[in-house]
């Protein structure tokens, strides 16, 4: 399971430089052909996607009415900005929820390591849409055990359409990995049972510490963990589908019917947006990375 | 003592939103209405019903399709990472292979779906070009189908693969082949006896990897092909939203079911091939 992952969060940053075997040999052929192939192939639809958007049907030459479109298409701002609220909420939850637990299994639960890595890694391979099949039942428990009670009352807030809180506790879940994995990074790499004994010594008690010397230690990794929750949380469409939630994905397929250039347009853009997000995980790997060796 | 208390808050969130539903999927799949009377009852009805017809279908689709795309994303995975590493001035080229990558491995459902549609779809710019211009036509090939949704996949399984894999292929050290050179073994040898065996329980998790995220797609299917591709998780939407059928929402709670054991079951296998592997690499 370990192994399995750490390529998962490994996802924008780029690994340090290993000396490779000096190329005695022929570079060999068949490198070109892959790197070719797989060039075209990745760049194809990407190029293909935004000469869709651009070129004018009607008149010919290029046009940016598509992407234009996108603020005042019908239903977009409440789609786009409800997603950025499940993201905001599902980020600070899945922190709250999972810095003092990695800070804690590091330093004094080393016992409960396996269990807790075992069970942040389940998302990873369980299927979405098992889960939320599941999420689904055990909501309309509801309406069929609970009618009338305060029980009940909260069920139906949590699925409130304007901002369904259901979402944001599912999302946490399926955030759990790449979470885990971003701050257990950053426990790891910073040395902090030295840290936190020090803080101990000099009288600190363990709130103190989280605030005061553990967060600022794990500032990249939380910005990382951060980071990937949110391009997650934009991106999803299994749960918010399954639930009958409109979110920013489940948007983009309602409009494609009527707005087939709009709805690539905004694809495009949402690819940009991933990539700009990314980079910057992978410039905050670097920094620390330099900071590290400095 | 206190400390423990300190991780009871994650134990309980799990155990609320990841154990209950699952467990709730586990006992509920075993209960049906009874169409007239709207009685529920135990019976293994739903369990019966998808192991035949449409549904039995469904999941040799989904088995198929992800069995091969699995495959095909891990071995061409492989072969793009081996390519970025071995190269000698590749330092710009493997940073940007490993950013892209990191891109597009999340760069998966809605709008990839419209990336290919708008690519090879019906009113797609290769399309217009292959059929229009060139006049040669796709040559049978058809996004909204199998095939198609295999090729769609691809595209975010191999940028998974290798980042899954740089790893360890980064771990292979230099000396050995250099060793294995120096005892006068051919490339093929040192692959055979030597790199074969220490990448393979690190390729072989990463094809699961890809496996279950192939299994479990949803989104790319569901924008690209609607339902005429038999998938589990196109069936299991399906059942869902269904209001006509008494008896929908269990079928579909079984069919999740399904695919719980599924992964659970190549889980098992990648847990048994770690164990063999690990005793002579530590």
């Amino acid at each position: 399971m370990t192994a399995l992952a750490t390529g998962v969060t490994g996802a924008g940053s780029v690994a340090p430089e290993t000396p490779v075997r000096a190329a005695r040999r022929r570079p060999g052929a068949w490198r070109f052909a892959v790197l070719a192939v797989l060039g075209l192939y990745f760049l194809v639809p990407i190029s293909a996607s935004v000469w869709f958007t651009v070129r004018d049907r009607a008149r010919g030459g290029i046009t940016a009415r598509h992407y234009t479109a996108i603020p005042g298409a019908e239903g977009f701002a409440e789609a786009f900005t409800r997603s950025l609220a499940l993201a905001g909420l599902t980020v600070l939850i899945a922190l709250l929820l999972m810095v003092p637990t990695v800070v804690l299994v590091n330093l004094r639960l080393p016992r409960l390591r396996t269990t807790v890595e075992l069970l942040t890694l389940m998302p990873l391979v369980l299927p979405p849409i098992a889960l939320v099949v599941g999420v689904r039942s055990v909501l309309a428990w509801a309406p069929d055990y609970f009618l009338n009670t305060p029980l009940a009352e909260a069920f139906f807030a949590l699925q409130e359409p304007a901002l369904p809180w259901i979402l944001v506790f599912v999302y946490v879940v399926l955030a759990l990995p790449f979470v885990y994995r971003a701050l257990d990074a950053g426990v790891r790499g910073a040395d902090l049972p030295t840290l936190t004994e020090a803080a101990r010594n000099l009288g600190a008690s363990w709130p103190r510490v989280l605030v005061s010397v553990v967060l600022p230690v794990l500032r990249t990794s939380v910005l990382n963990a951060a980071f990937l929750t949110l391009a997650l949380v934009l991106g999803e469409f299994t749960i918010a589908n399954i639930l009958g939630f409109e979110t920013f994905p489940t948007w983009i397929l309602r409009i494609s019917g009527s707005q087939p250039q709009v709805s690539v347009a905004v694809s495009v853009l949402s690819l940009l947006f991933t990539w700009v997000l990314l980079l910057m995980i992978s410039a905050l790997d670097r920094r620390r990375g330099t900071e590290e060796t400095a | 003592m206190l400390v423990v208390l300190g991780a009871l808050p994650f134990f309980l969130y799990v155990a609320v939103f990841l154990l209950l539903p699952i467990g709730v999927l586990a006992v509920e799949a075993f209960r049906s209405t009874d169409p007239v009377t709207f009685e529920e009852t135990w019976s293994t009805a739903s369990i019966e019903a998808i192991t035949g017809g449409a549904f039995r279908r469904a999941y040799i689709g989904s088995l198929q399709l992800s069995g091969i795309t699995a495959v095909l994303g891990a071995v061409l995975g492989l072969a793009l990472a081996v390519a970025i590493l071995r190269a000698r001035r590749g330092r710009l080229l493997r940073r940007l292979v490993l950013t892209a990558s990191g891109v597009l491995a999340n760069f998966g459902g809605i709008p990839l779906a419209f990336a290919f549609l708008a690519t090879i779809g019906n009113a797609g710019v290769v399309t217009a070009l292959l059929s229009d211009t060139l006049g040669i036509g796709t040559g049978g090939f058809s996004l909204y189908s199998m095939t198609g949704l295999a090729l769609v996949y691809l595209y975010f399984l191999v940028p998974l693969m290798v980042l899954t894999i740089v790893p360890a292929l980064e771990a292979l050290r230099p000396q050995w082949r250099e060793a294995a050179d120096n005892l006068g073994a051919s490339g093929w040898q040192y692959w055979r006896y030597i790199g074969g065996p220490v990448l393979a329980p690190p390729v072989i998790g990463a094809t699961m990897l890809l496996f279950a995220s192939a299994f479990a797609a949803y989104a790319t299917a569901k924008a690209l092909v609607g339902s005429s591709v038999p998938l589990v998780t196109l069936q299991i939407a399906d059942a869902l939203s269904s209001n006509v059928v008494v008896g929908a929402e269990n079928l579909g709670k079984a069919l999740a079911l399904g695919m719980v054991l599924v992964v659970g079951l190549v889980m098992v296998f990648y847990a048994w091939v770690q164990r063999r592997t690990q005793r002579w690499l530590s």
